[in-house]
């Protein structure tokens, strides 16, 4: 039997601080990936007090089973790499609170974080570093559905699937990936691509023609999922053809890339088509002393240590801002 | 063989050395028809040797049925998680601690033993107002690195208040089970037989359908 112990999180250093509602927080941290806990310790050396909301800690990393391209670990696991960034965050005395969700912030000198619990934190300066979460499809079916049939983590749900018959929406890189966990435990995967080719990596399709239980549907889209209490199939349209047809499947995993976690901001605050902030080069948003980075943003190539540069960046600006507000007053 | 390897052992050892308080284990099992029972006996023995303060107390399933009885315990393996005087707080594991759910056990017994991260005092004082009886399920898969902390969470919310009972159930090790409560995603977390959360979610999520459950009374 393995044990996938993180040791670290155990008997490191933990100095953080429960958020104070009553403060007033030089600078406020939405978001736990690696752009903003790489802001907090930032924030936390150049002595500012800082306040960091984490939905869930080391977001994207954190479900990606090896990183391989972090500079200083040629290899590290997903869990091992989010945890040495806690212990670089928990170390100093800053405003954590991990579970907790954002649900609107208010722009002005004095910014305002209101949490789903009706918590809510003040800032002078506010880092938006929210990243992405799984898109999903938003057919009828989806949510009624979702845990009952309809997933989204394949590491943790295909040992649920094993000798059944089940169904990938994606065939990207993610899409394929689920498809090679799966193909090993299910009696037969079927993979659903909207184009008339797989978009993924090539050394993850030739893995993924190796097993045997494998089908492909080309040119078509999931339009309906189908069962009462649980998935019996799924309802697809033949691009092409228009052609509507129906596949008896007991689970469909939804691989079809990542949305912008940016619901909660103002409708003040500019967005792209997508959902992304834009930022310039210094971070900044189109509202004054708000600050974004990493996925959540329009920065080009969704990677770790790209995000974590941009963490650091946007910490950087905001001390900037702070300087120039202190000189001001 | 021993289940821990010699790396793993030491910090465990390391990590078991914050405990403040003792904690006592009691773990129900049987030699027949019980695959996973061979692993948890070693878990549960291997375990309670690697600190003074974690102790261990074994039973067995059918000679001792009124001792299950007592604890609520309805299936094996099955560890009950007692504080230093021996209170049932309301914990369970049913299933192995394994993989990478032997960082919500850990959690678990820090906290029972005294060395727990602070909650937010509204927060605390929401978890501690709860009068309903509440039982939670979180059924998990070992390979799953989001299910530890929806144990953690609802074992929290155990240790809080005497009227939350919570307990993680191994999904593998109690296939009928999971099929049962249709689970086909971890963490599923069941509430009074009847709410259900999917994924992990903050304590919060849990007060809210703990509201609901007051409510409907």
């Amino acid at each position: 039997m393995e044990f996938k112990l993180s040791a670290a999180s155990f008997v490191s250093e933990k100095n953080f601080l429960p958020l104070d509602q009553s403060a007033l927080y030089d600078v406020f941290i939405i978001g736990g990936g690696p752009a903003g806990l790489t802001a907090a310790v930032y924030c936390m050396r150049k002595g500012l007090s800082t306040g960091i909301v984490v939905k869930s800690l080391g977001g994207q990393v954190a479900d990606t089973s090896d990183v391989e391209n972090y500079m200083g670990y040629r290899h590290i696991s997903g869990v091992d790499l989010v945890e040495k960034f806690r212990e670089q965050v928990h170390q100093f005395p800053i405003g954590y609170d991990e579970g907790a969700e954002v649900v609107s912030f208010s722009e002005g000198k004095i910014k305002k974080v209101v949490f789903s619990d009706g918590r809510s934190f003040s800032c002078k300066a506010l880092i938006i570093a929210s990243g992405k979460s799984w898109r999903r499809l938003g057919v009828p079916g989806e949510d009624r559905l979702t845990g009952r049939g309809v997933a989204f983590c394949t590491v943790c749900d295909a040992p649920l699937f094993a000798g059944k018959n089940v169904v990938v929406v994606g065939g990207g890189n993610s899409g394929v990936e689920s498809a090679i966990d799966l193909a090993p435990l299910a009696s037969k995967v079927t993979v659903i691509q909207n184009l008339s080719e797989l978009t993924a990596d090539t050394v993850l399709v030739k893995k993924l023609n190796s097993f045997n239980n494998v089908e492909f549907i080309y040119n078509s889209i999931v339009e309906e999922i189908l069962g009462e209490d649980i998935v019996s199939g799924v309802k697809l349209r033949d691009l092409g053809t228009g052609r509507v047809s129906e596949i008896a499947t007991e689970g469909v995993f939804v691989e079809i890339g990542l949305d912008p976690n940016s619901r909660f901001v103002p409708p003040s605050l500019e967005l792209n088509r997508f959902g992304e902030i834009p930022v310039d080069c210094n971070c900044r948003t189109s509202l004054t002393g708000v600050f974004a980075a990493g996925d959540v943003t329009t920065v080009a190539y969704k990677q770790i240590i790209i995000a974590g540069g941009e963490g650091a960046k946007a910490a950087l600006a905001a001390w900037d801002y702070l300087l120039k507000l202190n000189e001001e007053e | 063989m021993a289940l821990f390897e010699n790396e793993v052992r030491k910090q465990l050892t390391e990590i078991l050395n914050e405990m403040k308080d003792d904690v006592k284990l009691v773990y129900f099992t049987q030699q027949i028809e019980c695959p996973m029972c061979r692993e948890a006996s070693m878990f549960v023995n291997e375990i309670s040797s690697l600190s003074e303060k974690l102790s261990q107390k074994t039973y067995n399933f059918v000679t001792d049925k009124t001792v299950a009885e007592e604890y609520g315990v309805d299936k094996i393996p099955a560890i009950v998680i007692l504080d230093k005087d021996g209170t049932d707080l309301g914990i369970k594991y049913y299933g192995v601690p394994g993989g990478y759910e032997i960082n919500s056990f850990l959690g678990t017994v820090l906290e029972v033993s005294g060395h727990g991260e602070e909650i937010p005092d509204e927060i605390l004082n929401e978890i501690k107002s709860v009068k309903n009886k509440i039982d939670i399920k979180v059924f998990v898969s070992l390979a799953c690195p989001h299910c530890p902390g929806a144990v953690s969470t609802s074992h929290r919310l155990a240790l809080e208040n005497e009227n939350i009972r919570a307990e993680m159930i191994d999904s593998n090790t109690f296939p009928y089970l999971a099929q049962r409560y249709n689970v086909t995603g971890v963490p599923k977390i069941i509430i009074n037989e009847k709410y259900e959360l999917t994924g992990a979610h903050p304590i919060n999520s849990f007060l809210e359908i703990m509201k609901k459950i007051e409510q409907e009374q």
